[in-house]
């Protein structure tokens, strides 16, 4: 019965082609504009590291004091280098690492190649097992090697295959500005995204990071971070760079691991003693004052999805809703002007149920056909989003089997949901009525 | 025109009645919202950063192997040399940011070394004698740097200047309604002398919340001596595309070891503002596409509608033709239809369309709707609805009063 329902769907919507196409292309400009937004948004609102954003924590102390919010600040989202070499020093977390971003030059051994430049991390031994970064070839280095400040890198799969063509180039050394460093590990593809351990300094979508090495060893070299660097009301700071190490300017992000409710509240103890401990040796004029937030709420506090992705995607969700009122207003048009056949049709028989399915199955041919012309849309859509959106955030939004299916479905789900108002009304013509007058 | 008639006859349809007002009231909530966002994203990407862009390249320069404090005095002074020498180029400095260039140092400038006391913020930019000539700063009071003038610090160096020039809208905040030049402002624990007031130029942020000091900028004399820098280069007129494709190859051949990015480090001004109002472009193309879409599904919907309408009251229409009424009639009968349902609608949409930017606002931090965006939507619809009924009512008017009689 259903095929021939379907059979007489198509017949009809093939009476009146405009109409069909209007409802047709509606449906599929509001299903498209939804996906494209909602495949971007899907993109920058990822958890990074979904088996551990729960164990994943990043501490803020104030070491400013309420002047500086005053002006609409919050409190810094890094530490200061002092506090983080005490933390790191203190070592009270189950895992933990200071963090900040570094860039230097490289210059080939190879002499006709031009020296370019790479980007990474400075961060502990602990960064590995903690953001269970893979790898390739070899390890990271361990706590001992933090200590000995050793001159010990990590590096990308992409640096890995630019300098040694792939190979396994663990011992292998790599000249990173005007010092050679000890390859120990090559690290597999690994660019979680956003990259929660950096969205204090940039945007968490930029390129993957080139190396790693030791923190220890990069403020030996007296290496300058590439991030921000905040330094409120810190002017009266002596010169140099030892000067900036024990300034308060803000600049060393920080993550610890704690596994579970017990070792978070410990140690939101401990960080809330350690600032007392501050304020009481007259470091800070103010009441104590600490956070500690997970992954996820540190991906909130730091606001990574743009605001940008988010507008698009309520007003493509408004968008929407208007194609699918214009639908169900030409439905409803559309079956009642065959008021009379229904007539006829129930006269002979037919229950309502049946007109009910009869119509709802027409409606499904416009919800699939609006679906697959969805897709097309979509697919142009996801093209076309380097226009729209900054290129970090637009190249991660891509159309996969699933965002497919799932333009369908809601193509479908959403026509049908529209088709119910008119589909209701075919099913309640009186026969009577339409017999009558004709 | 009667009013009541047409009421009544809305009131036997009133789903696709109910459904036409729902449509054009989301249309106008949903329009106005977004060309309010064009509007406010238009003005933020046309605002002027006082530069003569047009003639204006930034290049991105890392030395090699870390060199000392030292080596980057003699390298920055050969490279400038070397650029200057470039066909071409008519003139080049070297600074840490520019307008635009979304990173750089921002200071608290007040009347008092307390740091904490400061009367506004403002981008802190680098500069010798030749910045104000290379980025074609119109100087409004006061002088220009004097060679003399330009200090030497390293990246972690006490930065205290003797003198600064700074742009209008800064001197306005420090000393409102006096002359800045000659005055003592203060950026660090000691007083630096104001020599002069340029009339314009933007701070390298395009953030929304630094929009509140987007004009503050301070000049200071100093080449700062780190990796990586920038240098600004002023090209002869005509020749800008020309000096871009030269420059890299020329730093190259003085000296290689250093990393200009084939990719972009060499950009022209214009593709620094593109870059950096990338997103402001992209949701203007955004909402003007989601507008003209909506808008045309919403023509469409009337005329849908309206045809089923007409189609379904041939013989009404006959019967009012045959007892009298001129197509003229019939035709306004339609367009007021209409008109009724477009105010229903927009009077509702103009509640949505405010509810919607409430929301916003709440939201995203955006600004209060201005009532002159919701007159426009309204006013839009209205006539897009009047043009959308226009052909079926055209057609309900060509009916001919022969149909009343005719039964089927």
């Amino acid at each position: 019965m259903l095929a021939y329902y379907l059979r007489l769907g198509l017949h009809s919507l093939r009476r009146n082609p405009i109409l069909t196409a209007l409802m047709v292309m509606a449906v599929g400009f509001g299903v498209a504009s939804s996906m494209t937004t909602y495949a971007v948004f899907r993109a920058v609102s990822g958890n990074p590291l979904p088996d551990k954003s729960t164990q994943l924590f990043a501490p803020q102390i104030d070491v400013w004091g309420p002047d500086s919010r005053a002006r609409g600040r919050d409190i810094p989202d890094a530490l200061t280098y002092k506090d983080a070499t005490a933390l790191m020093h203190e070592h009270k977390a189950a895992r933990q690492t200071a963090i900040y971003p570094v860039g230097f030059t490289l210059v080939p051994r190879d002499a006709a190649r031009e020296p370019f430049a790479v980007s990474g991390y400075a961060a502990y031994a602990d960064f590995f097992p903690m953001f269970e970064v893979p790898f390739l070839y070899g390890s990271g280095w361990n706590a001992a090697q933090d200590e000995a400040r050793a001159t010990v890198v990590v590096i990308s799969s992409k640096l890995n295959q630019q300098l040694f063509g792939g190979a396994n180039s663990v011992g292998q050394t790599v000249h990173l500005d005007d010092h050679d460093y000890q390859v120990i590990g090559v690290a597999a593809d690994w660019n979680p995204r956003p990259r929660f351990y950096d969205v204090n300094n940039s945007s968490g979508f930029t390129d993957p990071p080139d190396f790693f090495l030791p923190f220890t060893r990069a403020i030996d070299t007296q290496t300058e971070t590439a991030g921000n660097d905040n330094c409120f009301g810190s002017g009266g700071r002596k010169p140099g760079f030892d000067g900036w190490l024990q300034s308060e300017c803000a600049w060393v992000s920080y993550w610890v691991e704690l596994p579970d409710a017990a070792a978070v509240r410990a140690y939101r103890s401990y960080l809330l003693g350690y600032a007392d401990e501050q304020r009481q040796a007259g470091r800070f004029h103010w009441p104590s004052y600490v956070t500690l937030r997970n992954l996820t709420e540190w991906m909130d506090y730091e606001r990574v999805v743009p605001p940008e992705t988010r507008i698009s995607l309520v007003l493509s969700l408004g968008f929407l809703l208007v194609c699918l009122v214009n639908t169900v207003g030409l439905m409803l048009a559309k079956f009642m002007r065959r008021a009379g056949e229904i007539g006829v049709r129930r006269a002979l028989g037919a229950s309502r149920r049946e007109i009910w399915l009869q119509y709802l199955a027409e409606a499904a041919i416009v919800g699939v056909s609006g679906g697959l012309a969805g897709v097309m849309l979509t697919g142009l859509g996801v093209l076309g989003v380097g226009l729209v959106f900054e290129p970090d955030i637009a190249r991660l939004a891509h159309i996969n089997l699933g965002l497919v299916g799932l333009t369908l479905l809601c193509s479908l789900v959403a026509t049908l949901g529209a088709a119910f108002y008119p589909t209701w009304r075919a099913s309640r013509v009186q026969p009577a009525w339409q017999l009558k007058s004709h | 025109m009667q009013i009541r008639p047409i009421l009544a006859t809305l009131k036997h349809h009133k789903a696709g009645t109910l459904l036409i007002a729902l449509q054009i009231a989301l249309t106008l909530a949903i329009v106005c919202n977004a060309l309010f966002i064009i509007h406010q994203r238009l003005a933020h990407l046309s605002q002027p950063t006082g530069l003569d862009e047009s003639h204006l390249l930034v290049i991105q320069n890392q030395w090699a192997n870390k060199p000392t404090k030292g080596d980057i005095s003699s390298l920055l002074a050969d490279d400038l040399a070397t650029l200057r020498k470039v066909p071409g180029v008519a003139n080049a400095y070297a600074t840490d940011g520019y307008p635009l260039s979304s990173g750089g140092i921002t200071y608290g400038i007040g009347h008092s070394p307390d740091k904490l006391n400061f009367v506004s913020n403002t981008a802190i930019y680098f500069a010798d004698e030749n910045a104000l000539p290379t980025l074609g700063l119109k100087l409004v009071a006061g002088r220009n740097f004097r060679s003399d003038e330009i200090g030497e610090i390293g990246g972690r160096d006490k930065i205290a200047p003797q003198v600064l020039i700074i742009t209008s809208e800064l001197a306005r905040r420090l000393f409102p309604g006096e002359s800045a030049v000659g005055k003592m402002a203060y950026v660090s624990d000691k007083p630096s002398i104001i020599i002069g007031v340029v009339e314009r130029m933007q701070t390298p942020y395009v953030d929304s919340a630094m929009a509140q000091w987007s004009d503050c900028s301070t000049l200071m004399p100093f080449h700062q001596l780190v990796t990586p820098t920038n240098y600004v280069v002023r090209a002869q007129p005509g020749q800008l595309d020309d000096v871009a494709k030269r420059v890299r190859a020329a730093l190259y051949a003085a000296n290689r070891l250093r990393v200009i990015s084939p990719e972009d480090g060499v950009k022209t001004f214009a593709q620094v503002r593109a870059q950096a109002y990338k997103s402001d472009r992209g949701m203007a193309i955004l909402m003007a596409s989601i507008s003209v879409i909506l808008l045309a599904i919403t023509a469409a919907g009337i005329v849908g509608l309206t045809s089923f309408w007409v189609g379904q009251r041939r013989k009404q229409i006959g019967v009012r033709r045959a007892l009298g009424a001129t197509r003229h009639d019939i035709l306004s009968y339609f367009l007021t239809e209409n008109l009724l349902i477009g105010v229903g609608g927009v009077l509702l949409g103009g509640v949505l369309a405010l509810g919607l930017n409430l929301w916003l606002m709440k939201q995203f931090e955006m600004a209060r709707l201005a009532p002159g965006y919701v007159l426009a939507g309204v006013v839009t619809l209205l006539l897009l609805g009047q043009c959308a009924v226009l052909a079926p009512a055209l057609r309900a008017s060509n009916v001919p009063p022969v149909e009343a009689t005719r039964s089927v």
